[in-house]
């Protein structure tokens, strides 16, 4: 697009700006119990308010009231919704549509906000309302650039009485590989097909011929190896290839006790990257050997870590299989 | 359920007794009906693969409702959800465990906002914020 182009895209993306995505929308049904029983099924919700008229009455909702984050499933289309749409049935999918023919073809969900004026009665009837609210200037986002469209919806009974509000955010936005195909490169078209995603790990220490044995022996022997000199005993770790104290390469390990005391700690709480468990509490351990080592420590609340505390260790596995030395408070006695 | 905690019986700070849930194909699809979700990648694995993705996945309206029993199981019959604010994060899916952990992060004469964190292995999946009018 040049200039010129990117002007009346954008004027005719704005004029979206106002316009209810359709007519007003009255849920099928009421609201009713056996809904609120399945819904309550499926969230394991065994709040009393929901279920049990005699046990709701002593209370501040007084009857059986539907739970407060259904207000949506009271108008939702249902069934019709699997067959999705080829022509666009309605403005917001006309202003997604749009979008998409000009290259934003991923779409992301970002945020929601409800407010629930109150609880909702039995064999009331939800109408609701969306307009599409804001549609941002372009912006470029860790997905692509793109463009944040918020839809708000009002949600109302059959005497117009207000039961609550919904804005939705989503980001329409163009996946790089089709936007360096839009601007000539080569690689769009491998976008197509996509690989499935894989679950995200923890990510792996290098192991290179210095220290690869070290990780071997934790997984096939499930212990903590400690480096030893083969001329001259002194213990090391890290892993390395020459002795500090005689400079000889050769060396065996031993397995070390498991036991040792909290050198110093440090609470990690951001940033958060997917495969491990926040938040972590990292530690440096003074082995009973005498030796240093940086590790982890579990089962352990973090306001609960003092230095000099004594820890043991364990071997942690993680779902793909990895294993890790950790240590975990030590038992007394 | 136990009774309803006072505003004034909580701290900022205070935090919820955490909550484990597998997350499992029937969970996905089950939420997905009883929301009247029938989108088909919150309940037909094949639908989600062709998009890219490993598995289907679980709508954001049983998010919302995992994450509002979780509050409202802790904070008492008689508290009454008036707001949730969600930040989307990454899928969950079956298999994955949603960890929610959830703890106080303000509070006036008659209401808590409770910040709710739903983590898998894939990162952070929902942050919602509960609004709660509870008992004077």
């Amino acid at each position: 697009m040049n200039e010129n182009e990117k002007k009346a895209f954008e004027a005719q993306l704005k004029s979206f700006i106002g316009r209810p995505i359709g007519p007003a929308m009255t849920g099928r049904d009421p609201v009713n119990e056996p809904m609120i029983r399945q819904w309550c099924d499926a969230m394991g919700e065994t709040n009393p308010a929901h279920l049990d008229a005699a046990k709701a009455k002593g209370t501040v909702h007084g009857e059986i009231k539907a739970p407060p984050t259904m207000l949506q499933a009271w108008v939702m289309e249902g069934w019709a919704m699997h067959e999705g749409y080829d022509e666009p049935k309605n403005e917001q999918h006309r202003l997604h549509k749009f979008l998409a023919d000009h290259g934003y073809t991923g779409v992301l969900g970002t945020n929601t906000e409800e407010n629930y004026t109150r609880y909702l009665r039995l064999g009331e009837k939800v109408t609701a309302e969306t307009v599409i609210a804001e549609i941002s200037d372009e912006k470029a986002t860790g997905r692509g650039i793109g463009y944040f469209i918020t839809t708000r919806t009002k949600f109302w009974n059959e005497q117009g009485e207000e039961l609550g509000s919904m804005s939705f955010r989503v980001l329409r936005y163009k996946p790089p590989a089709e936007a360096a195909a839009a601007a000539g490169g080569s690689q769009g078209k491998d976008a197509k097909g996509a690989a499935v995603a894989a679950k995200p790990t923890r990510i792996k220490p290098p192991m290179g011929q210095d220290n690869g044995w070290w990780w071997e022996k934790v997984a096939k022997e499930n212990v903590l190896p400690i480096q030893r000199c083969a001329d001259c005993g002194k213990l090391r770790h890290p892993p390395r290839p020459m002795c500090d104290a005689c400079g000889s390469q050769k060396f065996d390990s031993i397995a070390a006790s498991g036991r040792g005391k909290v050198h110093t700690f440090t609470v990690i709480h951001y940033p958060q990257f997917p495969g491990y468990d926040y938040p972590i509490v990292s530690i440096i351990v003074d082995l009973e050997e005498g030796e240093r080592m940086a590790s982890t420590l579990v089962e352990c609340k973090p306001e609960a870590v003092q230095i000099g505390m004594p820890v043991e260790l364990l071997i942690h596995q993680d779902e793909d299989g990895f294993k890790i030395p950790f240590f975990r408070p030590a038992k007394r006695g | 359920m136990t009774k309803t905690f006072k505003a004034s019986e909580l701290t900022v700070g205070q935090e919820l007794p955490p909550l484990d849930l597998k997350t499992t194909a029937t969970l996905v699809a089950g939420g997905a009906m009883a929301s009247r979700d029938y989108t088909p990648v919150h309940h037909d694995r094949d639908a989600a693969v062709a998009q890219g993705l490993p598995d289907m996945f679980m709508n954001i309206l049983t998010t919302q409702g995992l994450c509002s029993r979780y509050v409202t199981d802790w904070a008492g019959i008689d508290a009454i959800v008036t707001r949730v604010r969600t930040k989307l994060g990454g899928p969950n899916m079956p298999g994955d465990v949603l960890k929610l952990r959830g703890k106080v992060v303000a509070r006036a004469d008659r209401s808590v906002d409770v910040e709710v964190s739903g983590n898998n292995a894939w990162g952070n999946h929902v942050t919602a914020t509960f609004t709660l009018t509870l008992p004077a």
